[in-house]
């Protein structure tokens, strides 16, 4: 099997883009973990700090898709290689909302400590924490088969999905018991149901990258099918 | 090597021609190996793959140009549809089997005789001679060939005298004159400049659908604009056939997959 290209510059270019994906990818998933931390510590500096870093993701983005298409125009790719950049400037754009998720986050942190909320309410923020990991780990995990074209890896995001949409249900069922219980946590109540909301579309947009990873690798579009088909496809 | 896969269309199409098993010999040397592909009315059909691979000596197959060498030898069969007549048989006449299929070559190469005679040469070869028959007759390929407008005024100029793009157009009225059913290009813009082969390409796309068009290409490029199958071949053998839309996002076949995205080597 011959994977590199007769043009070594081509390879090289391809090699740049993916790093670049990488990178960003590792930003997004720290801007997650970072705002969390900033909601479940009530951290202004660091809920700023997510959105310093949503600046850079926002410069990546854009950057990756200028060289995308740059490869597109001059080296008018075919077959895997499309595929890839296909892929690629889809997962940016996936990466680039996952990041937008991480920043709604931190400025609905920053609003609780301007209002005042602080964690007197006992918010079920805890509750919250592990939705937030099974989102991060996902999007580590579908990071994780993008760089090894790891069609295997990739199936298992789509399949771990259900779960964080099962999280997201759970959550929403006990905030409305506390708003219920205390009409006072209203307010910030619907707030957390906007970040469980966050969180469960970082795994959307996880799963999303996952699915444009199978697609590079088998060429068939298993977006819209059960994960039994895709199964059929990776196998 | 392992048997061509081949990928027909669904739902299927009418044919226009079909190989099959098609072995052909320069002499001792084998260079095409069982070769077998479909050729579909009024659609393209490019020829891709390495230098060698064949492409060009299973095109020339189509209207028997081997016959002009000696010691070449074919083996199996090309049926042309719906007659069902084996273009290859000795006891068909090659003379009718290229008016009936077409040869436009990579360099244009218009006869040193006038415009109107290089396109009215093949129908006074089938002795037609009927002045205003030729005349309208002219007129029709020249306008298929899509340089009417260019030369209307100076028919009777050496055709020598055009531009390269222009004469390979004139190439393309001449195979047109005599109605083939298939046209055959072998390399047609390899010679041209990018805008004279924008516009044979476009040529091509207006042909679709009066004629049947199989063409070899260097350019994969050119093949992935201009073609609705691709059949790639390496070292006379078909390795995969398809449709190109199919062949360049997703081939079946890794070794198609290596050569259209410059992995071959």
């Amino acid at each position: 099997m011959t994977d590199k290209h007769l043009s070594t510059q081509f390879d090289a270019e391809l090699g740049d883009i993916s790093t670049r994906v990488l990178e960003m990818g590792g930003l997004v998933e720290s801007q997650v973990t970072q705002a969390m931390y900033a909601l479940s510590q009530f951290s202004g500096e660091t809920a700023s700090q997510v959105l310093q870093t949503e600046e850079r993701v926002n410069t990546m983005e854009v950057e990756i898709d200028r060289d995308l298409w740059g490869i597109v125009a001059r080296r008018q790719p075919t077959a895997r290689d499309l595929r890839l950049l296909i892929a690629v400037s889809k997962a940016i754009a996936n990466l680039e909302r996952a990041g937008d998720e991480a920043a709604r986050i931190a400025r609905t942190v920053q609003r609780l400590i301007n209002t005042g909320v602080s964690s007197r309410l006992r918010l079920p923020v805890a509750d919250l924490a592990f939705g937030a990991e099974l989102a991060t780990a996902q999007l580590r995990k579908a990071l994780d088969a993008f760089a090894r074209l790891d069609t295997t890896r990739a199936l298992e995001v789509l399949k771990q999905d259900d779960q964080i949409d099962r999280e997201f249900d759970g959550l929403l069922r006990k905030l409305i018991t506390y708003m219920m219980e205390d009409p006072r946590t209203i307010s910030s109540s619907i707030d957390l149901v906007f970040v469980a909301k966050a969180i469960e579309r970082v795994g959307d947009h996880a799963k999303n990258l996952a699915e444009a990873i199978i697609y590079v690798v088998k060429g068939t579009d298993v977006r819209h099918t059960s994960v039994e088909s895709v199964e059929s496809v990776v196998r | 090597m392992t048997s061509a896969t081949i990928t027909l269309p669904t739902p299927p199409l009418p044919l226009k021609a079909e190989a099959r098993g098609l072995d052909f010999y320069y002499g001792d040397f084998k260079a095409l190996k069982r070769v077998t592909m479909p050729v579909y009315e009024h659609k393209v059909t490019a020829l891709i793959g390495p230098s060698g691979c064949g492409k060009s000596t299973f095109l020339r197959c189509f209207n028997r140009m081997h016959d002009l060498y000696p010691g070449n030898r074919y083996d199996g069969t090309i049926q042309l549809l719906p007659d069902a007549v084996n273009v290859l048989d000795k006891s068909v006449d090659p003379i009718e089997v290229r008016m009936r299929i077409s040869m436009v070559f990579q360099k244009p190469n218009p006869f040193p005789k006038s415009i109107f005679e290089n396109v009215a040469y093949g129908l006074r070869v089938r002795g037609e001679s009927s002045r205003s028959y030729l005349e309208d007759k002219v007129e029709a390929a020249l306008k298929g060939g899509a340089i009417w407008d260019e030369v209307r005024d100076r028919l009777d100029e050496v055709a020598t005298n055009l531009s390269g793009g222009q004469q390979q157009r004139l190439c393309i009225a001449r195979a047109l004159a005599t109605d083939p059913e298939i046209l055959l290009f072998d390399e047609p813009t390899s010679a041209l400049d990018p805008i004279a082969t924008g516009s044979i390409e476009e040529l091509i796309h207006q042909l679709k659908g009066k004629v049947s068009m199989l063409i070899v290409t260097h350019n994969m490029q050119q093949a992935a604009r201009v073609s609705d199958f691709v059949g790639y071949m390496y070292l006379g053998e078909m390795v995969e056939f398809g449709d190109t839309k199919d062949i360049f996002m997703k081939p079946k076949r890794k070794e198609t997959e290596d050569y259209i995205t410059g992995r071959f080597g």
